[in-house]
C-alpha cells in the first residue's frame, strides 16, 4: 500500500504498463520534457526514452489518427488530450475511425488505443478547459469509457485500459488530480467496467462518477446528520454502464439521484434514469432525479460554481426525492 | 477544367513528369526515365492486363448496381494507370492504405474482385483480411485513413529501431507505407496533420494523390491554386507531379519515391494528374456540373489507349494479344458477377459480436433482447429475413 495522488497514481500505472509491455507508448502535446500540463507523465520520457514518450506536434486528429495506425501495427498507444475541450479536433478520428474499425473489419483488426482526457470543471480556468463531454462518446458504439474517482482506480484503470483490446477513453477527474488515496499495487480492484457501492445505505441511492464522487459521499454524510441513510455508487465505467449494480441498489432503497458535471439534458443521467425506471419501476418511491449542469456553454470561471452541481444541489435533490 | 484567376496568386514552377506521351511514344525524362529503363514488354503486357481487367470489372460494377445488385458502385474509369502504376512497384511487405476508389490497386495487390464487391453488395463494411495482402480496408470518411498510414509507418520505423537495438542486421528492403487520397480529400485538415506528423517523425510513407480533377461536383480549381505536389515543399519533403495517365511515368515516379523512402529519406508525395472519366458514384450525375467538351478532351488522354498504342507501335504487339486479354477480362467480370449474385447477407445478430473485441455487457444484453424479440416472429416471417439483396438496396 502506498499513498499517492490521483496524478501520481496514473503516472505509476502508465510506468508499470510500459515496463511490462514494450509496445506501450505515450503520445501527446507537452507530455515528454514538460511531463504534461498537469505533470501526469512527469519523468516518463527520461525513463523510457523519446521513442516511447512522444512530444507530438500540436494536432489532436494527428495524435489519435497516427495512434490508430500504430495500433494496427501492434503498438498500444496512450494518447493524452491536453484538456477536455480540445478533444473535438480529434472527434472524427475517435468516432468514425477508432470506434468502428473492429466492426468494419468484421473483427479482424483491433485498435487498442487508450485516450486520456483530463476533464471537468471548477478549476478556475478559461473556455474549453472545464468540460464534461462523456455522453458524446458513450453514445458511440465501439468505445469504452472509464472514469476513475480515486488513486486506486486511477492506477489500475490506466493499466486495464491499455491491456484492453478495445479503444478506451479515460476521463480523468482533473480537479481531483491532487486527491491522495491508498494504492494497492499488488491487488487489482477487478473488473474496471463494474460499478462500486462505496457507501451502503437503505433509504436512497446517489450515483456519481469522477470528480463528483467526493461530493456524493459528502451529501450522504450530510444526510446522515438528518437521520437519512444514503447509499453511494461510484459508477466507474460509463460504457458499458453497470446497470445491474445500480438497479440492485434502487430495488433496495427505492430512491435514486444521479449527479454529473455534464449538462443534464442529453446527459448520461437520463440514460441511467430510463434504464432504472424500466427495470425497477415497482421499487421506486419517487421519480429518478438528476443533478447536472445547465444547458449552457460552460460559463466563465467567476460563476462556474453556479453551473456545476455541488453539495447543496445534490442535497436539494435528495430532499425532493424524500418529499415523495 | 474550370479555371479561375486569383489576384496575387503565385504560379507553381514544379515540372510535370511524363515518360509516355499522349501518342504512346517515349518522352525522355531526365530524372525518372532511368527508373523504367528495365521494364520489359512482358511487364508492360502485365500492366495492360491489370488496367483493363480493372476497367472491365468496373463496368460490371456499374451494371450490377443498375440492376439493383449492389447498393453503390464507385467507378474508377480513367484512373487505371495512376492506380496500377503506383502499386505495381510495391513489395508485399509494404502496407497500402486506400481511400475507396482504389479497385485497381486492390486487384493488383491480389484481392479477388468479388472480395472487394462484398462492401458494395452491402453485406459488410470491410470485406477482406487486411493482413492477407497488406491492404487496409476502404475508408469512407475522406482523408481519415491518411493519419493511420502515417502512424503505421511510424510503427515500422519504431520496429526497425527496436530490431537495431537488439542487434538484428538491417533489412535489405525496409517496409514502406502508401497512403492514397484524392484532390478533394487534400483539403481536409487531417491531410495537413498527417503531413506534419510524417515530416516530424521521418515516417517512411508515400502520399499518393490521384488528382482526378473533380471532388464530386467541385472542380480542382476550388481545392487549390497550385498543383498539390507543390504543397510537399511546405512540409519540407519532396513532391513530384506526374502525368497520371502515363503508366510508365507513374511507375517511375513511384519507384523513385519508394527508393528514397526505403533509404530513410521519406516521406515523399506524388500527385498523379488524371481524370475521373465517369461519375463520382452510381448516385452521381456529372452532366449537371461539367461540360461534354472537357470529358472528350480527357477522353483523348485515356491511359489504356495510350498504353495500347505504345505496345503496338513500340513493341509490335499484335491484335491477338489485345483480343485475348479482352476475353479473359470478360471471364473475370462474369466470375465476379456470379460470385456477387451468390453472396448471402450476414445474420444481423452476428453484428453484436463485432462491435467490440472484448465482452461488453450492454451489447450482450441487447443481443439477448433482440433474439428474444425475434423468437416472437418465428416461423412465419422467417422468409422476410432471407432477402438475398442485402441491406439498404
Amino acid at each position: 500500500m502506498t499513498q499517492l495522488t490521483v496524478a501520481k497514481a496514473i503516472n505509476a500505472g502508465l510506468a508499470r504498463a510500459m515496463e511490462e509491455n514494450p509496445k506501450v507508448m505515450l503520445m501527446g502535446e507537452d507530455i515528454g520534457s514538460l511531463g504534461g500540463v498537469y505533470r501526469v507523465t512527469e519523468g516518463l520520457k527520461s525513463r523510457f526514452g523519446a521513442h516511447r514518450v512522444l512530444d507530438t506536434p500540436l494536432g489532436e486528429a494527428g495524435i489519435v489518427g497516427t495512434a490508430v495506425g500504430l495500433a494496427e501495427r501492434g503498438y498500444r498507444p496512450v494518447c493524452e488530450i491536453q484538456f477536455d475541450g480540445f478533444t473535438f479536433p480529434a472527434f472524427n478520428q475517435i468516432t468514425t475511425q477508432l470506434a468502428k474499425i473492429h466492426a468494419r473489419s468484421d473483427g479482424q483488426l483491433t485498435v487498442p488505443v487508450t485516450i486520456r482526457i483530463p476533464y471537468g470543471g471548477v478549476i478556475g480556468s478559461v473556455e474549453h478547459h472545464s468540460e464534461s463531454p462523456e455522453a458524446l462518446f458513450a453514445h458511440t458504439a465501439g468505445l469504452r469509457l472509464l472514469a476513475p474517482s480515486n488513486a486506486q482506480d486511477a492506477y489500475w484503470m490506466s493499466q486495464q485500459a491499455i491491456a484492453c483490446d478495445d479503444p478506451v477513453i479515460i476521463f480523468e477527474p482533473k480537479r481531483r488530480y491532487w486527491l491522495k488515496g491508498e494504492v494497492d499495487e499488488k491487488t487489482s480492484p477487478g473488473d474496471p467496467f463494474k460499478a462500486s457501492v462505496i457507501r451502503e445505505g437503505e433509504e436512497a441511492t446517489i450515483v456519481a462518477w469522477g470528480p463528483l464522487v467526493p461530493v456524493a459521499l459528502a451529501a450522504a454524510e450530510a444526510a446522515r446528520e438528518d437521520g437519512r441513510n444514503v447509499e453511494v455508487i461510484d459508477l466507474r465505467s460509463l460504457s458499458p454502464i453497470d446497470f445491474d449494480t445500480v438497479t440492485a441498489s434502487v430495488r433496495k432503497t427505492g430512491r435514486l439521484v444521479i449527479a454529473h458535471e455534464a449538462p443534464t439534458f442529453g446527459g448520461l443521467g437520463g440514460e441511467i434514469a430510463a434504464r432504472v425506471t424500466e427495470r425497477a419501476f415497482y421499487s421506486l418511491e419517487a421519480p429518478v432525479l438528476r443533478v447536472g449542469a445547465y444547458h449552457l456553454p460552460y460559463p466563465p470561471a467567476a460563476v462556474e460554481e453556479n453551473y456545476v452541481p455541488d453539495l447543496d444541489r445534490v442535497l436539494e435533490a435528495l430532499d425532493r426525492s424524500f418529499a415523495y | 477544367m474550370a479555371s479561375r484567376t486569383h489576384a496575387g496568386a503565385v504560379p507553381s514552377t514544379l515540372p510535370r513528369h511524363q515518360i509516355l506521351d499522349e501518342q504512346g511514344a517515349i518522352a525522355d525524362d531526365p530524372l525518372l526515365s532511368p527508373y523504367v529503363a528495365d521494364v520489359t514488354v512482358e511487364q508492360l503486357q502485365h500492366l495492360y492486363r491489370s488496367m483493363t481487367a480493372a476497367r472491365r470489372v468496373d463496368e460490371e460494377g456499374t451494371s450490377l448496381q443498375r440492376q439493383g445488385q449492389l447498393v453503390l458502385w464507385v467507378p474508377l474509369r480513367g484512373q487505371e494507370a495512376a492506380q496500377v502504376g503506383s502499386v505495381w512497384p510495391t513489395l508485399p511487405t509494404d502496407r497500402i492504405f486506400p481511400s475507396y476508389r482504389e479497385h485497381a490497386v486492390a486487384f493488383e495487390r491480389g484481392l479477388a474482385p468479388s472480395d472487394l464487391m462484398r462492401l458494395f453488395r452491402g453485406i459488410t463494411a470491410g470485406g477482406w483480411d487486411p493482413e492477407e495482402h497488406n491492404l487496409n480496408l476502404y475508408t469512407m470518411v475522406l482523408a481519415s485513413q491518411v493519419p493511420h498510414a502515417v502512424g503505421y509507418a511510424m510503427g515500422t520505423a519504431l520496429d526497425r529501431k527496436a530490431a537495431q537495438d537488439a542487434g538484428t542486421p538491417p533489412e535489405t528492403d525496409p517496409e514502406a507505407v502508401i497512403a492514397y487520397f484524392g484532390d478533394g480529400a487534400s483539403t481536409e485538415g487531417e491531410i495537413h496533420e498527417s503531413m506534419v506528423f510524417a515530416a516530424s517523425y521521418d515516417a517512411p510513407v508515400l502520399f499518393f494523390i490521384q488528382n482526378n480533377q473533380w471532388a464530386i461536383s467541385v472542380p480542382f480549381a476550388t481545392q487549390s491554386r497550385v498543383p498539390l505536389a507543390t504543397r510537399a515543399a511546405g512540409y519540407g519533403f519532396e513532391g513530384l507531379r506526374v502525368d497520371g495517365n502515363d503508366i510508365l511515368g507513374v511507375v517511375a515516379a513511384t519507384r523513385y519515391a519508394l527508393e528514397k523512402i526505403r533509404a530513410g529519406e521519406g516521406p515523399v508525395l506524388i500527385e498523379a494528374e488524371t481524370y475521373r472519366m465517369g461519375a463520382h458514384t452510381t448516385a452521381d450525375d456529372p452532366t449537371k456540373y461539367r461540360e461534354r467538351d472537357e470529358e472528350e478532351q480527357w477522353g483523348h488522354l485515356d491511359p489504356v489507349d495510350r498504353l495500347r498504342a505504345h505496345l503496338r507501335d513500340a513493341h509490335g504487339v499484335e491484335d491477338e494479344f489485345f483480343e485475348t486479354v479482352a476475353r479473359e477480362n470478360d471471364e473475370i467480370a462474369q466470375r465476379m458477377r456470379a460470385d456477387v449474385l451468390a453472396m448471402t447477407p450476414p445474420r444481423f445478430e452476428d453484428s453484436f459480436a463485432k462491435a467490440y473485441a472484448e465482452q461488453h455487457s450492454l451489447v450482450d444484453a441487447e443481443r439477448a433482447e433482440y433474439l428474444d424479440y425475434q423468437v416472437g416472429f418465428a416461423p412465419q416471417d422467417e422468409m422476410d429475413t432471407h432477402d438475398t439483396r442485402g441491406a439498404g438496396a
